[in-house]
């Protein structure tokens, strides 16, 4: 079972969303993180899905997305070069004593401290999968108050573009 | 051209779509549109509960090709469609089906009879609109029945609220259809289909399994005539019944679970599969990996998602069956100039299993119930429109009549919807008064959906319900008298109406039939009617099974019974 990365660009009408996760789910595929934005086009909507599946089922979802009438298009960007990234905001603990040692791994991850309370920190950070996985176990010996990513958002490298009507 | 309000600019949407027949119930939110269908020149249809509507609006459908049509109120009368939805997106029947809502602003506020029924109906709608405000009436209408009848037919759901009805708007006819993520592909790929034909001509042992996508796409034609010219025996689902004549000396009736011997025989040592407009489903092919073990497998189909979705496929071709049958044939004559075909061998060993193992069922004793579905075929010389409930009658249904034109079989295949058939039949007499329509049934099944008896009286629809009453549930019966030890647990339905005067007390007329001699008087008697329902309540051996029959995950070579030699 690999992981996929799906690029599905859709009509940006109400309850497009429902729809595509929907039948993700009604068909029995499992959604590992799934995000939604606009793109240049104001009626044209980009979902970044990631499912775990062999080439079959994924030519499976695919088609049957296609089957949707707001589906426009559906590209699985694992097999092209592509870039990926993620946002994650994590709360650590962190009182005096050991805030440098966070401020230290914040700089090697080039990540960013965005809020600072009395006994915590807030860090954001963006980039692939590995690298915010790698973060994650970084702070774990402080202590993760709170974590959220935002799922995996992934465009090809070069002039080779997925999101237009055609 | 004219101003109007949404209610005035739907009915007269749906009339500029050229309906005829609207079948329906209404409601508080529904009120502004039914007052609109008083006047109009659609013929609406009352019917007494919603779900008959929607089957009523999928038996017209299934008679005519055309988009059947129903119209309910929000809430109840709404989930009351449910069903329907789902049956109709199973067997790809193209329905547009309007629902009242609340008013856009109640809406999420749980107001009376508020059901959210795009949302219920997500999975089994082939697309669904809600339509907040009226000025997107005309498009959203003309593309709602474009969906619903182009590709893979469907249904397509319409929700409407209230206040969107009494909207005032501008109505200048249909609009546009702009739907770029939707472009069904109907041509097949000409490299593909020369692949599928240079298959045919190396082929020893070709077969046709062909589905209920050869009736949608009317081209039954096309498929005799690839039969025909090129020797090739023709199989056929539940849904396929009728694209093939099966009179003819190449069909082999249906396959599968409750399939002809030879028909699954012919599976099982077939070298190319063509599957056309059929999807593989799990009561065809039993155990998929013992299922046309030695075949190629072309795949002729409208929809992507079929293909390769069940079966390994070695030739997809995405296409209208129609059209890509019609290119397959004139590249078979080109290809094969004047050669004759050279598969005398394998037509005669087909037609062997065909003289070794005819279907057949013992007529001494009781009343059976397959004799009463033949003794049909033979007085309605094979012409009338068959609907069916679920169950055994359903399948002798199919085993006992030989369907011989496209559209006279009307079942529910897929979802295997216990009381469409007596709905069904009435939106089938409708679309087609010049047929003779029965309802072959079971007691159970008609007794889900009997309160039409309403609608067919006062709209003076002759069909004829013909009750094959075992008083069980008999095919569940039937599979507990196999794998669970003959205990019937809660199968047993003796207690039941007395179907005769049930059929009096509407004004229809009712009759009962014991014995076989019986039988084709009573029949007679029945198509004479012409201004009323009529139900034949046909005491039958209670414990008739329906043969020959595949286990359940079984390979279909499995079959027991149905074998007079045994
Ligand atoms: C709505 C619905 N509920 C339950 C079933 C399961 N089921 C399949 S066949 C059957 C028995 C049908 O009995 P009857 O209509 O008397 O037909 P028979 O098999 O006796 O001919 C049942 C309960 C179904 N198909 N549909
Ligand atoms: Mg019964």
């Amino acid at each position: 079972m690999n992981k996929h990365t799906i690029a599905i660009t859709v009509e940006n009408r109400p309850g497009v969303l429902t729809r595509v996760t929907t039948l993700i789910r009604r068909r029995g595929y499992n959604i590992d993180s799934l995000a939604v934005g606009a793109t240049d086009d104001p009626t044209v909507s980009r979902m970044t899905v990631v499912v775990e599946g062999d080439d079959a089922i994924i030519e499976q979802v695919t088609k049957q997305l296609y089957k949707l009438i707001d589906v426009i298009k559906v590209v699985d960007l694992t097999k092209e070069h592509l870039v990926a990234r993620e946002l994650v905001l994590i709360k650590v603990k962190a009182d005096h004593s050991v805030r440098p040692d966070i401020v230290q791994i914040v700089d090697i991850f080039r990540a960013r401290i965005v809020d600072i309370g009395r006994t915590s920190l807030i860090v954001e950070a963006t980039g692939d999968q590995r690298k915010i996985d790698a973060l994650e176990d970084a702070f774990r010996p402080f202590g993760i108050l709170e974590l959220v990513r935002t799922g995996k958002v992934a465009m090809i490298r070069g002039a080779g573009e997925d999101n237009r009507r055609k | 051209m004219a101003n109007m309000t949404g209610a005035q600019a739907l009915v007269r949407s749906l009339e500029d779509e050229g309906v005829d027949i609207l079948f329906g119930l209404p409601g508080g939110v529904v009120l502004p549109v039914f007052d609109q269908l008083y006047d109009s020149s659609i013929r609406t249809v009352l019917v007494r509960h919603e779900q008959g509507a929607i089957h009523a609006a999928e038996g017209y459908a299934r008679a005519t090709g055309k988009v059947g049509t129903c119209i309910v109120t929000s809430g109840p009368g709404a989930t009351n469609i449910v069903t329907g939805m789902a049956d109709a997106y199973m067997d790809s029947t193209p329905l547009v089906v309007i629902t009242g809502q609340v008013a856009t602003n109640m809406i999420g506020t749980d107001a009376f009879q508020e059901a959210d029924i795009t949302g219920i109906t997500l999975p089994v709608a082939k697309h669904s609109f809600l339509l907040k405000d009226a000025r997107n009436l005309p498009e959203v209408v003309a593309e709602a029945f474009h969906i619903a009848r182009t590709g893979r037919a469907g249904p397509v759901l319409i929700d409407m609220p209230v206040d969107v009805s009494r909207q005032e708007m501008n109505y200048e006819g249909l609009g546009q259809v702009r739907l770029p993520g939707y472009k069904p592909t109907l041509k097949g790929h000409k490299r593909q289909i020369e692949a599928a034909a240079r298959a045919i001509l190396a082929a020893k042992r070709p077969l046709v399994y062909a589905g209920g996508g050869v009736i949608s796409a009317g081209a039954s034609k096309e498929l005799a005539q690839l039969a025909r010219e090129n020797l090739i025996p023709v199989t056929h689902s539940l849904m396929g019944k009728g694209c093939f004549p099966e009179t003819d000396k190449l069909s082999l009736g249906m396959l599968g679970m409750h399939g002809t011997r030879y028909a699954n025989y012919s599976v099982c040592e077939t070298d190319l599969l063509l599957a056309v407009g059929a999807r593989f489903s799990d009561r065809v092919t039993g155990k998929l990996s013992e299922f046309a073990p030695h075949a190629a497998v072309v795949h002729i189909d409208i929809d992507p998602a079929e293909i390769g979705k069940n079966v390994r496929v070695d030739i997809p071709i995405v296409g209208d069956c129609r059209l890509v049958l019609k290119e397959l044939n004139e590249i078979l004559a080109s290809l094969r100039g004047n050669k004759s075909s050279p598969r005398r061998d394998w037509t005669a060993q087909v037609e062997e299993w065909k003289r070794k193992f005819p279907m057949g069922y013992e007529l001494e004793g009781k009343l059976k119930p397959q004799y009463v579905v033949e003794r049909i075929y033979y007085l309605t010389k094979g012409k009338a429109t068959i609907c069916t409930e679920v169950g055994q009658n359903q399948m002798w249904a199919a085993q006992y009549y030989l369907y011989k034109e496209p559209r006279s079989f009307i079942s529910s295949g897929g979802l295997g919807t216990m009381g469409y058939g007596f709905p069904a039949a009435i939106g089938a007499k409708l679309a087609c008064p010049e047929k003779t329509v029965f309802d072959i049934a079971g007691d159970g099944s008609i007794q889900m959906n009997i309160q039409e008896l309403g609608t067919a009286m006062q709209y003076k629809i002759p069909v004829i319900i013909c009750i094959l009453n075992n008083q069980y549930l008999g095919m569940v019966r039937q599979w507990q008298e196999l794998f669970h030890e003959g205990r019937y647990s809660y199968t047993d339905m003796s207690h039941q109406p007395d179907f005769v005067k049930l059929a009096e007390a509407y004004g229809a007329v009712g009759m009962r039939v014991n014995r076989t001699e019986d039988v084709r008087g009573a029949l007679q008697e029945a198509m004479q009617i012409t201004d009323r329902p009529v139900i034949i309540d046909f005491w039958v051996e209670r414990e008739a099974g329906v043969y020959p029959m595949v286990p359940p995950g079984e390979s279909i070579l499995n079959m027991l019974g149905g074998d007079l030699d045994e």
